[in-house]
């Protein structure tokens, strides 16, 4: 695997270094998989940072965009990346080639605290850490059927997964169910001689006897039977299901490749969630430990103050436009560790309402870090904000809720308010900031598919809603519905309409769910 | 091959529309073009934009960090959705990107001279139009005494009694000999004499529209930085006609808004005037431009305009080149006449015409311009 790279042996300085950091990481209690760090060039990083850190994914455009603008940045010198590190077992990181040794040492020390995380975060739990392989493989299954079925077919198909790769249900894989185990790709049989029926009950058989086991006479009859009992049912599936590529996977007409090619974005979107689900904390919690094994820890030489206090500051800039999760995340680490280390929590301090007193509280509890290490182990971003931002931090580090003012074309400050302020965070941190969209009933007018938009406030992007919903028709193939609700220009309520594609034209109503 | 690079070409391959016309809906092209007084510009990065069910950006708003009251202004939005601050935490908003750069008019040259293969250009009559200045720029350790220079001679007498060891500085007495001695003298320098001229026509007529006039500037301005990378110093004219013609600045070239019928063989007339009075075709590159919508007064005037062309404005210069700005009222049927007089498809001919459908139409036509290396 590695091999492919081309990458460097870590060099002794570094080698030294990198010893010496993770004696540190390890006797401060953070805890890893084995940790190995890589030397490459800045094109091989592009590389791999547009392979969303991994040396083989299937062939798609969408890596060519990325790399385009990470080659791009760089080249011109806006931007470059100097670390990057993937959550597998062992875990992978990758060094700039070039960058001066204290890049490489801080890199390392925030390297650390990353593999911690991804370790023993709850949320990383259930992702697979031999994703290597695994996208390996999926990569070489795709690019097999772009052998059997065209390269454009295939990428045509991918794009309308993607386009919907969204939509699952990012609680899923912490649910107890059997159903939460990924279905495992079939054989790749020719369809016109297994016909799609995946979720037919089929008699057991070795693959290459299945065809003459599983015979299209013996499936057409499972079929037509699985048919009548899904008429019999009234609504399909019987509770809103949010995990629509798994709906579709399961009840779509769709040839067996297809249905595997689903199934591996589908995969894909569920092992790369977490990442997205825990950016503040889990940049914060890096940050945390480079700065204290950099600082406190005597990795930093004197010589290198400065350039570490640029790269350092460099990283957690507030920005002004929106949240910078580098910075949040090291604050609210920082604060929680002091909160805990002088004992402000608790019933006595909150109930305390005499500012000065509450200011100089310090009962000298000293749980902090251990008070950390819980936090990192339980807590996603919404969590970990709902429980831990308080008004003292927000008006601190100056946070506040910006709004888009037509009448002035511009983005405004809304408000510094708490309550505000933290609304609107949470509000964007859930679901990770994805509508929440169901399948309600797949047997709407008879096999037509409804969705439904659980409206909080937003309305949808139409811009982008229409061609989504062309997409979600290539799949089902039967005219499909949208539920949500729309906003008119100048009023403040929000009326329910249904949005319809029906393989030609897309059509729009007033609607209510019964 | 490499598989990023497998990649990167299919995704150039979608951008440049030549595979997958489904998805060229969903391509945002960063705009080309910088602040023409500034130095930050703007390199495109198209962009595939996959649709995906996601919240519309402009109800939503979101949460930042600094200095600030309620009601403080961050910025316009009326920027495409890349550049709005309105970038929420869990990664939406994906919009058009758009990297801003600051780099020199001739990197910019470069860049474009890159991207869009553009051959270098063999200039006419180069060598003799450079000019010899002296200036009494220079020192030298002989001369008359006339040019002597009294502060660089006590200076080196200074340096070369401290490196003796002779300097004293409670009686500080320097006493020059002659190798100290310097005087004023003249260095050459090579004055290359602007040797090229491009003079740019447009139609300002009523049918030319704002927008078809900033197709025009932002072609201009990358016509002109290329060919400023090409030439020492270049000159540039301007001339704006309706039914008559005038030669006017940059400015008002770029901002006058005329209307009127259209004539365009007194532009002609009067690029030709300037070539003769200012600009002998044996000493000058020429690189007249003409933008209009094709909408001639008079098949008469068309026809004093293809004489014009082909007895004097095109022999005189490298290249004559005709943009066709697509306009709701421009019938365009002067490119057509354009062609049917002119064997466009000729490796000699030195007319060159493009059509400029909207802005994403320029870089094709800069392309058609300047592709030949003329």
């Amino acid at each position: 695997m590695i091999e492919y790279l081309h990458v460097k042996a870590l060099p002794k300085e570094l080698a030294d270094w990198r010893d010496q950091i993770e004696e540190i990481a390890a006797d401060e209690g953070l805890d890893f998989f084995k940790t190995i760090f890589e030397v490459v060039s800045y094109d091989k990083m592009n590389e791999i940072a547009a392979y969303d850190g991994f040396p083989t994914r299937y062939p798609h455009w969408r890596f060519g965009m990325a790399y385009e603008q990470l080659a791009k940045s760089y080249a011109y010198g806006l931007s470059k990346i100097y670390e990057l590190v993937i959550n597998t077992d062992p875990c992978y990181a990758y060094l700039l080639e070039g960058n001066e040794l204290v890049d490489q040492k801080l890199v390392m020390a925030h390297v650390y605290g990353h593999c911690d995380f991804f370790k023993n975060n709850f949320w990383f739990s259930q992702t697979d850490r031999k994703m290597l392989d695994t996208l390996a493989n999926n990569a070489s299954r795709i690019r097999r059927y772009m052998d059997l079925y065209g390269y454009g077919a295939v990428e045509q198909f991918i794009d309308v997964c993607l386009s919907l790769d969204n939509l699952i249900d990012f609680h899923r894989p912490y649910r107890p169910t059997e159903r939460q185990q990924a279905l495992k790709p079939q054989s790749d049989l020719p369809d016109e001689l297994i016909g799609a029926g995946m979720e037919l009950p089929r008699l057991k058989a070795k693959e290459y006897m299945d065809e003459f086991v599983n015979t299209d006479s013996y499936l057409d009859e499972q079929r037509s039977r699985a048919d009548q009992a899904k008429k019999e049912q009234a609504r399909h599936p019987a509770s809103p299901e949010r995990d629509v590529l798994y709906f579709l996977m399961e009840n779509a007409n769709l040839t067996r490749w297809q249905r595997n090619v689903l199934e591996i974005i589908r995969a894909e979107a569920y092992y790369f969630a977490p990442q997205r689900m825990t950016k503040i904390m889990n940049e914060g919690w890096a940050c945390f430990w480079h700065t204290h094994i950099m600082t406190q820890r005597g990795i930093l030489d004197q010589s290198e103050v400065i350039d570490y206090a640029d790269r350092h500051s460099g990283t957690v800039a507030p920005h002004k436009g929106r949240i910078n999760p580098y910075r949040l995340g090291l604050e609210l680490f920082k604060d929680i560790f002091e909160r805990w280390n002088k004992g402000k929590f608790g019933r006595a301090y909150y109930e305390c309402d005499r500012l000065a007193q509450k200011e100089n509280w310090d009962t000298g509890a000293m749980q902090g870090k251990q008070k950390i290490f819980d936090v990192r182990r339980h807590h996603n971003d919404l969590t970990f904000l709902d429980e831990f931002l308080t008004p003292e931090f927000c008006a601190k580090q100056q946070l506040f809720t910006f709004e888009n003012n037509p009448r002035a074309r511009q983005w405004q400050i809304a408000s510094t308010e708490f309550k505000e302020v933290k609304s609107k965070m949470l509000s964007q941190l859930t679901n990770m900031g994805q509508p929440i969209i169901e399948v309600y009933d797949a047997n709407f007018n008879g096999g037509e598919l409804l969705l439904t938009h659980q409206f909080e406030g937003v309305a949808l992007d139409d811009t982008y809603t229409k061609p989504t919903l062309k997409n979600l028709y290539a799949i089902w193939k039967r005219p499909v519905h949208l539920f949500t609700y729309r906003k008119e220009k100048g009023r403040e309520d929000a009326k329910s309409i249904l949005i319809s594609y029906n393989g030609s034209s897309h059509e729009e109503k007033p609607f209510d769910l019964e | 091959m490499s598989r990023i690079k497998q990649d990167h070409s299919r995704f150039r391959d979608i951008v440049r529309g030549k595979v997958r016309d489904n998805l060229k809906q969903y391509i945002s092209n960063g705009e080309l073009m910088g602040k023409q007084g500034g130095k930050a510009v703007k390199i495109p990065l198209p962009q595939i934009d996959l649709p995906r069910f996601r919240f519309s950006s402009n109800e939503q708003g979101g949460v930042g960090q600094g200095q600030g009251q309620p009601g403080d202004s961050l910025g316009s939005n009326q920027g495409q959705p890349g550049e709005e601050p309105g970038q929420g935490e869990a990664g939406q908003n994906d919009g058009e990107k758009a990297l801003e750069v600051e780099v020199s008019i001739d990197e910019l040259a470069e860049i474009l001279g890159e991207a869009l293969a553009l051959p270098k250009i063999e200039p006419k009559g180069g060598a003799t139009v450079v000019s010899q200045k002296d200036k009494y720029t220079s020192i030298r350790s002989v001369g008359p005494d006339s040019l002597k220079h009294f502060k660089r001679t006590y200076k080196q007498a200074l340096r070369r009694s401290i490196a003796m060891g002779q300097f004293n500085p409670k009686n500080p007495v320097v006493l020059p000999i002659k190798d100290d001695m310097r005087y004023r003298s003249w260095s050459t320098s090579e004055q290359p004499q602007s040797n090229a001229v491009v003079i740019y026509m447009m139609d300002v007529s009523g049918s030319m529209g704002e927008a078809q006039k900033e197709i025009v500037r932002i072609e201009s301005f990358w016509i002109n930085a290329w060919l400023k990378s090409q030439y020492k110093g270049i000159e540039t004219r301007y001339i704006i006609h309706d039914a008559s013609a005038k030669e006017v600045d940059e400015h008002t070239f770029f901002h006058t808004r005329e209307s009127g019928g259209t004539m365009i063989s007194s532009a002609y007339k009067l690029a030709w005037e300037m070539i003769q009075q200012d600009y002998p075709p044996s000493d000058w590159n020429i690189y007249p431009f003409h933008f209009s919508d094709g909408d001639n007064w008079s098949t008469e005037d068309t026809k004093e305009c293809l004489d014009l062309l082909n007895d004097h404005i095109i022999p005189a210069s490298n290249q004559f080149s005709y943009g066709q700005v697509e306009s709701h009222y421009g019938s365009g049927q002067f490119l057509r006449d354009l062609k049917k007089n002119f064997n466009l498809e000729d490796a000699d001919c030195t007319l060159v015409c493009s059509e400029i459908k909207d802005k994403s139409g320029i870089i094709d036509s800069i392309k058609e311009f300047l592709g030949a290396g003329r």
